[in-house]
């Protein structure tokens, strides 16, 4: 629903006939909410349900005591997200297709996949990490509002001075909104930038890794 | 089948167990006795892989708990002390998800499932979200799902809390069938009663330690089989125990009148805690 709500107040309202490094507003914001679509969508989809089976029904327990390797348990309880998060993110690039014509080439798929997986990575680290739902919470509010508003969906970097492109190069959404808008305006595609996707999703991996390897409490 | 060898947890401050050592023979159904906060089910989380020790060592069927997890997982079932059933699901859902975590294929799957609800008498159930179940119905569904690898060595934490005494016996009869059909049983429990019916052998544990081991017999016969209690006015009953009943009736006959209210009775478990503690295994 907020994509929606992000696309009417942004894209509709402040952006009407504005232009972005010669496009128009509109059709930068577009793939930037994209993104943001799949960054929350495939956090929340893989870390609340994770968060509330392990700390309040208690049966992530069971799993633990399973003879699954911590490997696959952690990929089965991110692909909840990923699929989630990929569903949603095509269905409202669908809607901005019909609003705004844009090229949509394969090369949009492989950024996209690697955002649901690094972001659902994410929310399962922090649904393992987490010791309440009040945890969640705040984890969503201090590290997913921040890359909303700061991860190159409403604003391009190209503008910003030195110091605060740096901040933005090591939030991981700022890497996939340039990845899908170099797609749909028909950019040169930034494979660093798709690298860095990779690279945190892997970083979060192994973090989820080392919390189960640890498993005590 | 299990051998625990000084093991301990530290919490911070709080110290849950204590060099423990024990060992659990295959076949048995042995019975962890303790009050509330003793340490039971952190040495049982211990066992089970869900929490690391802080130093000793554990051996289940030969394999390392803290270096080979993954070996003995498929080992043991486990029913924890607190629910741990996915509310959101159906009963048959929770069966289905545990049966595919344990790598149990189609066909064999349904057959395990449907012969196991039959068993703990759920399968009239098999379709509820289990959030609308009864408390009593809710533990045999997790009994069930602990049984779903057909598991040689079961663990149960407090099995019978909180249920009444018709559910209880129940399931008294279904782990002693269980063990019947073959399991070794680890249970732990605060009720008297339940270990000295159900248990093959008991270790009481006390404040982390384990203070007395043996079957509910020979912990008996270490206090004496017969204990009479005196009560003098205003003050807590004074116990005290003989190997016999001539030995007890004996000592009744020597008491001075005062000592008002007196009962000669065979022995219990609670006999043994109280000896060896100063406490009821109730008190908390
Ligand atoms: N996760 C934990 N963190 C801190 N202390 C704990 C934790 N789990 C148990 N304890 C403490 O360890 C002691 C033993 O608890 P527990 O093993 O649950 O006892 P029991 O199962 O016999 O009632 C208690 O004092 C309890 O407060
Ligand atoms: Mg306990």
């Amino acid at each position: 629903m907020s994509p929606l709500l992000y696309l009417l107040a942004f894209g509709y309202g402040l952006g009407r006939g504005m232009e972005v490094e010669g496009v128009s507003y509109l059709e930068f914001v577009i793939p930037g909410i994209i993104a943001l679509t799949a960054m929350t969508t495939s956090f929340n989809s893989a870390g609340m349900k994770l968060n509330v089976d392990r700390l309040f029904y208690k049966c992530f327990d069971e799993i633990l005591m399973a003879p699954v390797s911590p490997l696959s348990l952690i990929l089965g309880k991110s692909l909840i997200g990923v699929l989630r998060g990929l569903i949603v993110s095509l269905v409202f690039l669908i809607i901005g297709i019909a609003i705004s014509p844009m090229k949509v080439s394969p090369l949009f798929i492989l950024p996209l996949l690697l955002t649901c997986f690094t972001f659902s990575f994410m929310g399962v680290l922090a649904a393992l990490l987490a010791k309440s739902h009040q945890d969640m919470a705040t984890f969503s509010s201090l590290v997913l509002l921040p890359m909303t508003f700061l991860g190159g969906t409403f604003f391009s970097s190209s503008q910003l001075p030195q110091a605060l492109k740096v901040i933005l190069y090591i939030i991981p959404l700022t890497h996939s909104s340039q990845c899908l808008r170099a797609v749909t305006l028909g950019q040169p595609f930034p494979w660093l930038s798709l690298l860095a996707i990779v690279g945190f999703g892997l970083a979060f991996f192994v973090g989820c890794v080392m919390v189960l390897r640890r498993a005590s409490v | 089948m299990i051998i625990i060898e000084k093991l301990t947890k530290v919490y911070g401050e709080v110290r849950a167990v204590k060099k423990l050592n024990l060992e659990v023979y295959s076949g048995e159904i042995f019975g962890f006795l303790g009050p509330n906060g003793a340490g039971k089910t952190t040495t049982l989380r211990i066992l089970t892989t869900l929490t690391k020790p802080t130093s000793g060592c554990v051996w289940i069927k030969g394999f390392d708990v803290i270096t080979q997890p993954l070996q003995v997982k498929g080992e043991f079932g486990v029913v924890q002390q607190h629910l741990s059933l996915d509310r959101e699901l159906t009963v048959w859902e929770n069966m289905e998800l545990h049966a595919r975590l344990h790598h149990i294929g189609g066909v064999e799957r349904r057959r395990r499932i449907a012969e196991l609800l039959d068993y703990v008498e759920l399968s009239q159930y098999a379709n509820q979200i289990v959030e609308n179940l009864s408390g009593g119905m809710k533990r045999r569904l997790m009994i069930a799902r602990a049984l779903i690898h057909r598991p040689k060595l079961l663990f149960l934490d407090e099995p019978t809390v909180g249920l009444d005494a018709q559910t209880r016996r129940r399931l008294w009869e279904l782990i002693r069938r269980m063990n019947l059909d073959g399991a070794t049983v680890f249970l732990t429990t605060h009720y008297i009663e339940e270990a000295e019916a159900l248990c093959h052998r008991v270790g009481i544990i006390y404040q982390g330690q384990l203070i007395a081991l043996g079957s509910p017999l020979e912990l008996r016969q270490q206090v004496g089989m017969t204990t009479v209690e005196t009560l003098s006015d205003n003050k807590d009953p004074d116990y005290h125990y003989f190997s016999d009943r001539a030995a007890a009736t004996a000592y009744v006959q020597s008491l001075p009148p005062e000592v008002k209210t007196i009962t000669t009775r065979d022995s219990n478990l609670e006999d043994v805690f109280v000896e060896l503690t100063g406490r009821k295994v109730g008190d908390d």
